[in-house]
């Protein structure tokens, strides 16, 4: 086991614009590090860099004790999994997971010993002599996961490794790989662009966006106390509410609200809000102090439990996360009630958060 | 239970049905037409290897022949069937000689061409370096000129100045040699269509290049190894005119070049070169048996990935 450390790290390809640019980020030993953010973020490619799969332009990463920039592959004592699994088609399941240990000399009975540990430990003990082509898709994931386990690396990647697997399966191997980290306790970097496997699955989180590292931290720190509105609306499902308002040193406004705020005469006038769908609540269960939110409903979109509702008035939009079922007409006026203190401030062309009071959780009343 | 018997005994008159319209079918006649079509030129060699005789004719018609003797004519079928030809072939001319000439040297260039494309289309087809893609495109290039047009520079390198006229290794070298472009090409293809994460995965479990390559990117090329394979071995295997022209001395020609002398000039045998062309055709239809499981997914190669 081991932690990972990228200072200044740097990835170019070719002339064009940094793929990664300068990232420090530390990994501690035993974690379960996922990067998230969208497609092209760079997230692969700090994978990749770690695997030693793709070279570094600048900077420093080493992996325990060592500077690996320059150490290849094989030498680092890594696994990885793969979106595709990318297993050996020819080979059977046994042959697939013993490769590692054969091409590093390891003695047989111990080859045979680790491999049918792990298939036990992944339900695959029946299927070793079947070869992939006859596997289902999330069988040949538990394949490509034990196949990394059975070598006991210091660290364990994985690049977006659910992907290809449908929805039931991937909730199914997503507790899988959970378990297995709290068994096996190796250092684990964790590609997604997924945020529920990001939130589900992380010790921490780190967001990138354009190879930049936008935050780490735990799911919750990131979820309560996002730096940034691409964090903000990155993390939480649906989205967290993101309006443009206008500042005039005692109120914030926009065509759906009007929150009063005395103290920030000092901020730009244009500003942007954030609030979660889920802390929109209906006027009449409100607290009378509770700022109001009023507009015409565009869609209703039912969940069973609970429904998402989309608000608009004029060019301002908002989703709430609201209980239960109630028959709305699109076009009706609704009006909704927030806690003040849920409100997050952006800078809106910074888009960075603004922390006027140091409160944690929002800009306060 | 009614329902199943009920259904089963309507089937059978409707699949007779079904196999009596097929028969009389016009796709049908189609089919039987084509199919005489590419067999009566076969049957002619087949019967005259089996007559016995060299002349190219089977049967001697009178001058007042009946239509039914005429059309008798038409059927190229021998008078007696004997294996004649083929004891005489055999035994009494080199042809066994020839035969083995040209296994070996097809066995030699299919080998050697093999082993030549297959690493250096990985190459290509893996590494990115100077000259990549000059290399591939020079080789689409030679496959502009025909071989004729190389025979005079092939024969001043091969035969004048390596010396290596009248002797195996020189048509082992020219053959395996022209039949690299397209072998690369055909094997860049393939390993292009192979995912570069098993080879990634692989390089992280320790495995080096060279095992790599060994133990799991020809494992997995094995369609295309083998169509590529079967090119190399009958490019080498129906060659004849530089074969003709590098072998001076009797005991070293290949077959096709030995078959040509048996209707030449001064000989006539057709009955031998019928025999002779026969069994040439054997071990090319015996490969083409054994690797047919990979022809088909081995000459769609590369065209959806798989």
């Amino acid at each position: 086991m081991a932690n990972i450390e990228f200072r200044k790290v740097t990835k170019h390809y070719g002339d064009g614009p940094a793929t990664v640019s300068a990232l420090d980020l530390k990994i501690s030993d035993g974690e379960f590090m996922v990067l998230v953010g969208p497609s092209g973020c760079g997230k692969s490619t700090i994978l990749r860099m770690i695997a030693g799969l793709e070279s570094i332009s600048s900077g420093d990463l080493s992996i325990g004790r060592h500077r690996v920039n320059d150490m290849p592959p094989k030498d680092r004592d890594i696994a990885m999994v793969f979106q595709n699994y990318a297993l050996y088609p020819h080979m059977t399941v046994f042959e697939n997971m013993a490769f590692g240990l054969r091409v590093r000399n390891f003695p047989k009975l111990g080859i045979e010993r680790r491999v049918r540990e792990a298939a036990e430990t992944l339900g695959l003990a029946d299927l070793l002599q079947r070869k992939p082509g006859q596997l289902s898709g999330g069988q040949n994931q538990r394949v490509a996961l034990g196949r990394a386990m059975v070598r006991d690396p210091q660290v364990f990647l994985f690049d977006e490794p659910l992907s290809n697997l449908d929805a039931e399966l991937r909730v199914q191997m997503r507790s899988v790989i959970s378990r297995l980290h709290r068994q096996l306790g190796t250092t684990s970097v964790y590609v997604t662009h997924d945020q529920v496997e990001a939130m589900t699955l992380g010790s921490r989180i780190a967001v990138l966006n354009d190879g930049a590292l936008m935050q780490v931290g735990t799911p919750l720190e990131l979820y309560n106390d996002p730096d940034n509105t691409f964090v903000a609306g990155f993390m939480g499902a649906p989205s967290m509410n993101l309006v443009p308002v206008h500042n005039d040193g005692r109120q914030l406004t926009c065509e759906l609200l009007t929150l009063p705020r005395p103290h920030l005469s000092a901020l730009k006038s244009a500003l942007v809000l954030g609030l979660r769908p889920e802390k929109l609540v209906y006027a009449a269960n409100a607290p009378a102090n509770w700022p109001r939110l009023t507009g015409s409903i565009e869609l209703v979109e039912s969940l069973g439990a609970e429904m998402l509702v989309h608000l608009r008035a004029g060019s301002s939009q908002v989703v709430a996360r609201l209980p239960g079922l109630r028959a709305f007409t699109p076009g009706d006026t609704l009006e909704l009630a927030f806690d003040p203190a849920a409100v997050y401030l952006f800078d809106s062309e910074s888009r960075q958060r603004i922390r006027s009071d140091g409160a944690r959780a929002g800009v306060g009343a | 239970m009614n329902v199943v018997l009920g259904r089963a005994r309507r089937s059978v008159p409707s699949r007779f049905a079904r196999i009596l319209s097929d028969i009389f079918s016009w796709r049908f006649a189609l089919l039987v037409f084509a199919s005489l079509l590419v067999a009566y030129p076969l049957l002619w060699v087949v019967s005259l290897a089996f007559s016995g005789q060299q002349a190219l004719t089977l049967v001697q018609l009178p001058a007042d022949a009946s239509p039914a003797q005429h059309l008798h004519a038409l059927i190229p079928l021998p008078e007696r069937w004997t294996l004649d030809n083929f004891r005489a072939l055999l035994s009494e001319q080199p042809f066994l000689r020839w035969l083995g000439n040209s296994l070996v040297i097809a066995l030699a260039t299919t080998a050697v061409g093999l082993s030549l494309s297959c690493s250096a289309a990985y190459a290509f087809s893996r590494f990115r370096f100077a000259g990549r893609e000059r290399g591939l495109m020079l080789f689409l290039i030679s496959q502009m000129f025909p071989a004729v047009l190389m025979l005079i520079p092939l024969y001043v390198i091969v035969v004048q100045w390596l010396g290596l006229g009248n002797s195996w290794l020189g048509l082992i070298l020219v053959y395996s040699i022209t039949a690299l472009p397209f072998c690369v090409w055909m094997l860049k293809g393939y390993f292009d269509t192979l995912p570069y994460e098993i080879e990634e995965s692989a390089l992280l479990e320790g495995a080096s290049r060279w095992t790599i390559f060994t133990r799991i990117i020809l494992p997995l090329a094995r369609p295309a190894i083998a169509v590529t394979g079967l090119f190399a071995f009958m490019t080498a295997w129906n060659e004849f005119i530089l074969a003709s022209i590098f072998m001076d001395d009797e005991s070293l020609y290949t077959v096709p070049v030995g078959l040509r002398f048996f209707v030449s000039d001064y000989a006539s045998e057709w009955g031998y070169f019928a025999a002779g062309s026969i069994i040439v055709s054997l071990p090319v239809m015996l490969l083409f048996l054994a690797l047919q499981r990979f022809l088909v997914s081995g000459l769609s190669a590369g065209a959806v990935k798989g």
